[in-house]
């Protein structure tokens, strides 16, 4: 096939949009947690740019997309380091290495979701150590599950792409389900914040969240529409797809709060965006713009009560990975099977439309799967390391505020009041007589 | 001299101000507060949760004044912070021993 530029502009620009969500992130749960861990919220997604970019040109997109073994993992050294795929190697109309940048930036939100679950209590070593080992072991290996199809980027691909064939557009089941489940795992592993269904965590910093949900919406045109993985109609579907069901969750979720708790709440109205999102993702290709209303609506005010859950069952998922993510995740990836219409790009119908549970069945797999192979192995993970090099922040420091015990820093300087001096115990950026006297000399 | 130290809804400041200086004030200072008295706190929600919010936002206003003024600024006070509804605030005056005006070194009812 010939590169088409067109095809190549989007996906690149894509890229960047879904990049920009990290960040986006980063604001979103860093606006949720108490003033004492903002920092420490928002490093947890940023780090994931970090390790993950690095893992990913590694061996991350081999594993994910290299030669199958059995459907279920990718020959991590076929494409060592991007072996072999930069030049004139074509995948579709794009360069190999457009779809390498594209599928990167899933990778890296992928892990970032899962630090929700398990705000203002984790050491940030152990944290950034198990961004690394959970994508290598979890997320690479389901990323060639759903995304890697046969004769695409290698000859045979993942097993819910290829035999299941489950629609999952653009990563219900690899990035929301997954790290849903991922996230319930952790906070089962390193158990309740201090003072958790006691004190109030009230979040310290709403305007945060809604710029972070602003910009999530944003970048989520890219993840959505971008991974049509080219300028067509399938992209401008997606994407028109993207606005109705994000929409209507939004005013799924305030009707729920307006009528249980009396009030619309910003936080809830920046929840229902994601909740929309998350649940439209699998599912944008495949459904009319009125089956996306319908399915935002059931996702918004579905989490709307899903949140709730973790004080019933006495689970702390600080930030509701659970309650949005995995819950819209499932709604959204079995929902195709209800809602997909045969008029939308996907071309299948689902039950609503006339075409039997053939579909619905192959959903409920695909999304059962991802499940319980990451909740399982993430609760695995989570307690090694645990036992290991100990995952857990100690009570004094958790208390004290996790951005001062692991990052020395603090967020707010409000009133200039923190009279202090230079130490002299990291060196280089100390001021000394010998600078003082140059800046003196040179002004 | 009185020291007059009052506590109120913050968004009766800007009523409080413009009546101290209607009367003659020559200055106060103004602090953000948080406390609760028989209005007891407030409750907010976030995501479906209920948080009684136990201290609330208030501003705290003070003003030195010379003891024949003292009545009638905790007065100019009353009057311009009451709004009538639970939560109105506080006003207290108690005797100071000593001011200084810090740049001339008066004291004194000479450093009000």
């Amino acid at each position: 096939m010939e590169i088409n530029t067109g095809d190549t502009a989007w996906v690149l620009a894509s890229a960047a949009l879904v990049l920009f969500m990290t960040p986006g992130l980063a604001l979103f749960y860093g606006g949720m947690v108490r003033s004492k861990s903002v920092l420490n919220m928002m490093m947890m997604s940023f780090i994931a740019l970090g390790t993950i970019s690095v893992s990913w040109v590694l061996w991350g997109y081999s594993e994910a997309f290299g030669e199958s073994w059995n459907g279920l993992i990718g020959n991590p050294f076929q494409h060592f380091g991007l072996d072999g795929l930069l030049g004139e190697r074509v995948f579709g109309t794009i360069p190999a290495a457009a779809f390498v940048a594209f599928q990167s930036v899933f990778a890296i939100i992928a892990v970032a979701l899962v630090s929700g679950a398990i705000a203002d209590r984790a050491k940030f070593t152990a944290w950034t150590v198990f961004t690394v080992v959970w994508a290598t072991i979890v997320y690479f290996p389901v990323a060639h599950w759903v995304f890697a199809f046969d004769g695409f980027a290698a000859d045979k691909g993942g097993w819910i792409a290829n035999q299941l064939k489950a629609i999952d557009f653009a990563g219900g089941t690899a990035i929301h389900i997954n790290a849903g489940a991922a996230g319930l795992a952790l906070a089962f592993v390193l158990g309740k914040r201090v003072g958790f269904g006691k004190d109030p965590m009230r979040p310290h910093n709403l305007t945060l969240v809604m710029i972070g949900a602003g910009i999530l919406w944003f970048g989520w045109f890219g993840f959505n529409a971008g991974s049509a993985l080219g300028a067509n109609g399938t992209a401008a579907v997606a994407w028109v797809n993207t606005l109705a069901a994000t929409g209507a969750a939004m005013l799924g979720w305030l009707v729920v709060e307006k009528s249980r708790d009396g009030h619309p709440t910003s936080l809830g109205a920046a929840s229902g965006v994601v909740a929309g999102l998350v649940a439209i993702t699998p599912a944008c290709s495949a459904l009319t713009p009125v089956g996306s209303v319908v399915l935002g609506v059931v996702a918004g005010a579905a989490c709307a009560y899903a949140v709730g859950l973790k004080f019933r069952f006495g689970f702390d998922d600080s930030l509701d990975v659970v309650g949005v993510h995995l819950v819209g995740g499932l709604i959204g990836t079995i929902g195709v099977g209800f809602l997909g219409s045969a008029s939308a790009p996907a071309g299948v119908d689902g039950l609503f439309y006339g075409g039997g549970v053939d579909q619905l069945w192959r959903q409920v797999v695909g999304a059962l799967a991802v499940l319980v192979f990451s909740f399982v192995v993430t609760y695995v993970i989570g307690t090694v390391i645990q036992r290991t090099i100990g995952f857990r922040l100690e009570t004094e420091a958790e208390v004290a505020g996790i951005d001062l015990e692991e990052h020395a820093e603090t967020s707010y300087d409000i009133n200039g009041l923190a009279s202090g001096r230079f130490g002299t115990g990291s060196g280089a950026a100390v001021p000394t007589a010998a600078t003082k006297t140059h800046e003196g000399a040179s002004a | 001299m009185k020291l007059v130290t009052a506590i109120i809804k913050p968004h009766q400041l800007d009523e409080v101000k413009e009546a101290l200086e209607a009367y003659g004030i020559s200055g106060m200072t103004v602090s953000e507060a948080s406390g609760y008295g028989r209005q007891r706190g407030h409750s907010e929600v976030y995501r479906g949760a209920e948080y009684t919010v136990d201290f609330v936002p208030k501003v705290r206003v003070e003003v030195l004044v010379d003891d024949i003024d003292a009545g009638s600024v905790a007065d100019v006070i009353l009057k311009s912070a009451q709004t009538g509804r639970i939560g109105d605030g506080k006003i207290w005056t108690v005797p100071v021993e000593d001011v200084v005006r810090v740049r001339t070194g008066e004291r004194g009812v000479d450093a009000l």
